[in-house]
């Protein structure tokens, strides 16, 4: 079980409500696709990922990064129990869509720097480290049901 | 592998952070204390508080050098051959670190230079503190 201070709730909650999913989506995801080129590897059908420039106008990646953003709001939504709240979706990565788990790390720190960009110094290092054990113990939820 | 531009976009990134090395050294750092808390353990003999002198003085001394090999990514291994000494043979910190250090750094520039940091510029420099990482560490075995 993960413990969680109310400074951390306070934190994961203050951020996520002041979050433009319809932004911080679609950035957090291309931002992955061009730092981590081998992530486009399960975006095969998604169209042009030629270059940086293409990748952030694919209208289908954009879509997709407001998706994952609103799955990562069921986790802040049962911050005390990510890892059952997750479990589907794990088997979906694990068995469906065949995602190697690694690159759940990949696009929480993309999704970081996202944050950090927008929230500039408000993004203080506390803040980070609450927000980074939030989106460890989500990797380590979506990892959980691999096997 | 770096591209001409990209190597041209860091060294120009960290010669305008040369000015602030100390305020950027030691942002990243305590990030990593905070968000690694594994990594305090090699610095036990520091005073470690935020902007204490001692993360001043130690963040200026990271940021410079990275920024010194920066100016000719090519010449790695031989700018950083001293470097590669002291962390292999007295140092010693476990490589793994280094990866921490270089997330850190990076959240460190988001935060200073917001929509600056673009998806390209932080590909070029994740690129590049992954190969810096890597010469660090080349005498460690």
């Amino acid at each position: 079980m993960v413990e969680w201070t109310d400074q951390e709730r306070s934190i994961i909650n203050g951020i996520f409500a002041n979050l433009d999913y319809e932004d911080i989506g679609p950035k957090a995801l291309c931002r992955c696709l061009i730092v981590y080129p081998w992530t486009q590897r399960y975006f095969g059908a998604f169209g042009n990922l030629y270059n940086a420039d293409a990748i952030k106008t694919n209208p289908n990646i954009a879509a997709h990064g407001i998706k994952v953003l609103h799955g990562l709001d069921r986790a802040v939504k049962n911050m005390d129990d990510i890892k059952a709240t997750y479990a589907e979706l794990s088997v979906l990565h694990s068995e469906k869509l065949h995602v190697d788990p690694d690159n759940f790390r990949l696009l929480a720190d993309c999704l970081s720097i996202v944050v950090a960009a927008k929230m500039g110094s408000a993004f203080t290092p506390y803040v980070q480290a609450a927000w980074q054990k939030f989106l460890a113990v989500v990797v380590s939820a979506l990892g959980r049901q691999y096997h | 592998m770096l591209s001409k531009r990209e190597k041209e976009l860091i060294a120009e990134i960290w010669g305008r952070l040369t000015p602030v090395a100390e305020d950027i050294g030691s942002d990243a750092l305590l990030r990593m204390f905070s968000t690694f808390p594994g990594t305090k353990t090699y610095f036990s003999h520091l005073d470690i508080s935020p902007r204490s002198p001692h993360m001043l003085s130690h963040g200026q001394k990271i940021v410079l050098a990275i920024a010194e090999g920066a100016k000719d990514i090519s010449q790695l291994t031989v700018t950083l051959a001293p470097l590669q000494t002291l962390h292999a043979y007295q140092l010693r910190i476990d490589p793994t670190n280094f990866k921490l250090f270089s997330h850190c750094m990076l959240v460190t520039l988001a935060c200073h230079m917001g929509e600056d940091f673009t998806p390209v510029a932080h590909a070029a420099m994740d690129k590049y503190l992954s190969a810096f990482a890597a010469v660090l560490a080349e005498k460690y075995r």
